[in-house]
């Protein structure tokens, strides 16, 4: 096919946009509902180029070429209409950038740039409405939606959960919930991949940098605990390229904000790693309820409960690390330190705004005293730190002790796979006495929906399957119910490439970041000197110390959990 | 005439039987599927739904697809405004509809159709429902048809009172369960259309032609209309005529023709515009009225016949009166999907509003052609490309009327305005 962008010729023998087509010429088309990830919708009708022989200008997003076509991607006609139709989207929506969530980020911001619009003929016709924000996790601000589709695309397609579609008609028409209700009222996951494709700032984290600031200032001891995934993406809210490793600059840059003590979350994803691998154990020995599900993801605990609870009981008791963490914090470490549990702090830094759901749940708290205090997103750990007046311009340090020696498997809990890729590890030395060679489960990484693998661990060869984004979590758990599903264990990832794609992080979290992101975390697997969880000494010693046994009374007690039916009758 | 006779009025299924009722079905179910596209295709029909699409090649490429499933859905959701014509074949005889649907069911492959009509139109549905029961009971419907080895069944949906509805995507989204906003083409519904099988689209009136065609042959077909515009046409004319409905003519009569049959203007009053394809349709002076009503003619002024609706206006209509209530329309109904439609739309509903109350300024008019013209370049379907048809027409053709408002004057006397000018 030969076709002519700009005058210039360009030959090709695949099926491709225009938009694909100028990409690869290195030609600048504008576009705003187009997503690299998503299905394209041509909405926003920003892309607009000139076809020769076509009487309506065309979308480049989801035009496709043919032999002998002429394009004008940037004549007078097209800036025209293109600069028209962001002024009629500047004109419904709230411009106050200043105070917007996305300042500096904002794509729409960026579009006013390129077509130099610094004046809007059109009447401001904004209707004021007020800000959604009746969950822990997702404020809803329709003040700046635009309208894109991107969030609906993200929560019926990759997500399939269908909590916000549009709804109404005409100029009416919205973004969210059925009956405008909020996100609470829904089936909702808090997942927060809306946040993450939102061109704008129309959707957003609950925002507790306020409240962790004041608990800074007071007389409590304040700890932190610091997920796996964030040291590979908080280096893009200080202009590093995605996937850098920032490990040593996270402790050192939150003991100048004044946190008493920093841990590594990746200590409970150890821990998890043992408790996990030794219930899997239980069950694969006593015919217990396989495959056994994951528990780490807590949209995904939030997806199951509400949509499949018949399935529940494959589900692992496990807490996840966050929540494990939270309960030996104010259980184990505060008796060590001898302080109350009411005059501890206990602050999360999560790629998640799942996680801040999580952190409330009434299970999830001794005596009314919440194990998780606070929880800040990958986003809002970056406000804090900037809030201070601090970059991530500091000299690397190390995690404290006692939950600050932490293995490889417990740093791959941050990528989708990582969970199942730490427990072979363990699980295989365990079952089997023998030294595993070969630690690389190259059969569960990446990007791809679905991830299958038969390991043998000694006698048994345990089939096992990876998922993530909960569209996949969904066919593999119609397999389970249809009884065609033999796999023994089953990881399960609510986000798509797990934690480091999570609704926390940095936008934007594309794939292309996020396969950088998974590099930066298997590059600092590999340089660690410890990459089991089962030989983590610090890990050891809790248990010599404390918890006596993997899966034992006091395990029980703190570590593990129980889940609800909350599907709506 | 070819699709009714004079005062047609609901037929029992027997008297149907006896009054070639049938006759077309056996006639399709007694050739080749190739045989009656050839015999359509000779025929020279288009689509009477608004875009006027040769019917064969529509009907031709869902046939050639390799897909075991396919669809035929007739559409009746008629939502554009002062379109009644579809209503009245339903009503006065559902068997036609039926006997159509089966025949395009057969010669494109399908099994299975889906009769969409407008909520609006529920009083219709027992009636319809009976019939599609009778035809059944009958063996005009379900398996092995008359022995023909074809099998087929109708499904009734009924719209929920959307406009865009009747564009053909989103009535597939509908059925489907979904908000009907319509889908990107390609993929085209005859490669991906209900449940992404291939599937035939077609208006009431378009598939009711295809009874005349078989029944005459397309020879007789052709000898109505013009030689592009070949058979009758339906136009559903209302406003300040003496005797507003339904009138069958061929194509090729003149506008005036038309409105002169409906008995000319009630009031007395000198005719001052008709609208021609409903909201979405073009504003026509009345020095226009000479023109013909067929294909070519319209497309020579860039226009079309739209759905075939005919509003005609007397003195006492002001036109800016008449586009603020159109725009309004268009306002609600937008699906809203796409920018230019969605606010587009508002903001012509909001000139046009201050237009009327006498508040607008030479700006308002620019930014008004702006607006349309983005509209019509740039909308995601056919909705938003034509409704500022009207709008545009108008500030061509009475351009004079409509800046004697900015002076804050109405020459019809029908605007309020001056009044609340210091109001914000």
């Amino acid at each position: 096919m030969l076709i002519k962008m700009n005058g210039i010729s360009f030959e090709t023998d695949k099926e491709m946009t225009i938009l694909q087509v100028s990409q690869a010429m290195n030609i600048n088309i504008p576009t705003l509902c187009y997503h690299p990830d998503l299905s394209v919708r041509a909405n926003c009708r920003v892309c607009l180029v000139e076809v020769e022989g076509m009487k309506q200008l065309q979308t480049a997003c989801n035009t496709h070429i043919h032999e002998g076509m002429v394009i004008e991607t940037n004549n007078e006609r097209v800036r025209q209409a293109r600069k028209t139709i962001v002024e009629m989207i500047l004109a419904n929506h709230d411009s106050n950038c200043t105070t917007c969530h996305s300042n500096g980020k904002c794509e729409l911001q960026g579009l006013t740039e390129i077509l130099n619009i610094r004046h809007n003929p059109y009447d401001n016709v904004l209707e004021s409405e007020p800000i959604m924000k009746g969950n822990p996790s997702i404020v809803r601000d329709m003040n700046k939606c635009i309208k894109c589709g991107r969030c609906i695309e993200v929560c019926n397609e990759v997500q399939k959960v269908g909590a916000i579609y549009n709804i109404g008609r005409g100029k009416d028409m919205r973004m969210g919930p059925a009956y405008d209700y909020d996100l609470s009222q829904v089936q909702c996951t808090y997942c927060g991949q809306c946040i993450n494709v939102c061109p704008v700032g129309a959707i957003y984290e609950q925002d507790d940098v306020k409240e962790v600031l004041a608990c800074l200032e007071s007389d409590k001891q304040v700890i932190v605990q610091v997920a796996p995934s964030i040291r590979v993406s908080l280096g893009e809210c200080f202009g590093m390229t995605p996937g850098t490793l920032v490990t040593g600059k996270i402790p050192a840059v939150l003991r100048k904000i004044g946190f008493d003590k920093v841990f590594d979350t990746n200590f409970t994803a150890d821990l998890t790693i043992l408790e996990e691998g030794t219930e899997f154990l239980s069950r694969l020995n006593n015919n217990g309820v396989l495959p056994m599900l994951t528990s780490c993801s807590p949209g995904w605990i939030n997806y199951i409960e509400q949509f499949y609870p018949e399935l529940l009981d494959h589900l692992s008791t496990c807490k996840s690390p966050q929540q494990m963490f939270g309960a030996l914090a104010k259980t184990y470490y505060a008796e060590k330190i001898n302080v109350e549990p009411e005059d501890m702090v206990v602050v999360s830094i999560m790629p998640c705004t799942a996680k801040k759901y999580e952190a409330k749940r009434p299970e999830m708290s001794r005596n009314g005293v919440a194990d998780v205090d606070y929880v800040l997103t990958t986003r809002e750990l970056a406000r804090l730190i900037k809030v201070m007046g601090y970059d991530l311009d500091v000299a690397d340090e190390a995690f404290d002790a006692p939950f600050g020696i932490t293995s490889g498997a417990g740093l791959i809990f941050g990528a989708s796979g990582g969970v199942m890729e730490a427990a072979l590890r363990s699980v295989y030395e365990i079952v089997t006495g023998e030294e595993l060679l070969n630690l690389d489960f190259h059969d569960v990484r990446g990007l791809t929906g679905i991830k299958e693998a038969v390991v043998t661990v000694g006698q048994i060869d345990v089939k096992i399957a990876v998922s993530n984004s909960l569209v996949n979590a969904r066919q593999l758990l119609d397999k389970i119910k249809s009884g065609q599903a033999d796999y023994h264990f089953i990881e399960v990832m609510c986000c798509p490439g797990g934690c480091i794609g999570g609704g926390g992080q940095p936008r934007p979290t594309t794939n292309i970041v996020k396969l950088k992101r998974m590099e930066g975390i298997y590059a600092g697997d590999r340089n660690m000197a410890l990459r089991k969880s089962h030989n983590n000494p610090a890990v050891k010693a809790l248990y010599d110390e404390f918890l006596i046994e993997a899966n034992g009374q006091i395990s029980h007690q703190l570590l593990h959990t129980h889940y609800t039916d909350r599907q709506p009758k | 005439m070819l699709l009714f006779k004079r005062a047609e009025s609901p037929l029992s299924f027997k008297d149907y039987q006896k009054d070639d009722g049938f006759k077309a079905l056996r006639c399709a179910l007694s050739k080749s599927q190739e045989n009656i596209i050839q015999i359509i295709k000779a025929s020279n029909v288009v689509g009477r739904g608004g875009a006027g699409f040769p019917v064969w090649i529509k009907m031709d490429s869902v046939r050639r697809t390799q897909e075991e499933k396919k669809y035929i859905i007739c559409n009746a959701d008629e939502g554009e405004p002062g379109t009644f014509k579809d209503r009245e074949l339903l009503y006065r005889n559902p068997l036609k509809v039926i006997e159509s649907m089966i025949i395009a069911g057969y010669t494109v492959g399908a099994d299975e159709g889906y009769l969409y009509v407008r909520g609006e139109y529920d009083y219709l549905k027992p009636d319809i429902l009976s019939a599609i029961k009778q035809c059944e009971t009958e063996g005009y419907l379900g398996n092995n048809i008359l022995d023909s080895g074809f099998s087929f069944k109708i499904n009734y949906r009924s719209g929920s009172g959307a406009y865009i509805c009747g564009e053909e995507t989103a009535l597939i989204e509908s059925i489907e369960g979904r908000t009907g906003d319509p889908r990107h083409k390609p993929p085209y519904t005859a490669q991906e259309g209900l449940f992404n099988k291939p599937t035939l689209v077609n208006n009431v009136e378009t598939l009711i032609n295809l009874l005349p065609i078989l029944n005459l042959g397309p020879d007789v077909y052709r000898t109505y209309g013009t030689e592009t515009s070949t058979g009758t046409k339906l136009f559903s004319v209302s406003g300040c005529v003496k005797n507003p409905g339904v009138y069958e003519v061929q194509f090729g009569t003149t506008l005036k023709e038309l409105i002169d049959l409906t008995g000319g203007i009630r009031s007395g009053l000198k005719i001052k515009f008709v609208q021609v394809g409903g909201s979405s349709g073009v504003v026509l002076p009345k020095n226009m009225l000479d023109i013909t009503l067929s294909y070519e003619s319209f497309k020579a002024i860039d226009s079309g016949l739209g759905s075939g609706a005919i509003y005609v206006a007397d003195e006492s209509v002001c036109i800016v009166d008449y586009l603020m209530a159109t725009s309004k329309f268009f306002e609600h109904e937008s699906c809203g999907k796409c920018t230019p439609c969605r606010e587009g739309n508002r903001h012509i509903s909001r000139i046009m509003t201050k237009l009327s109350n006498g508040r607008a300024t030479q700006n308002d008019l620019l930014i008004l052609e702006k607006t349309s013209h983005v509209m019509v370049q740039a909308s995601f379907c056919g909705l938003g490309q034509t409704a500022p048809n009207a709008i545009l027409s108008c500030l061509k053709y009475f351009s004079e009327e409509i800046n004697e408002h900015l002076k804050s004057k109405c020459p019809s006397g029908v605007c309020k305005l001056g009044g609340d000018v210091h109001v914000n």
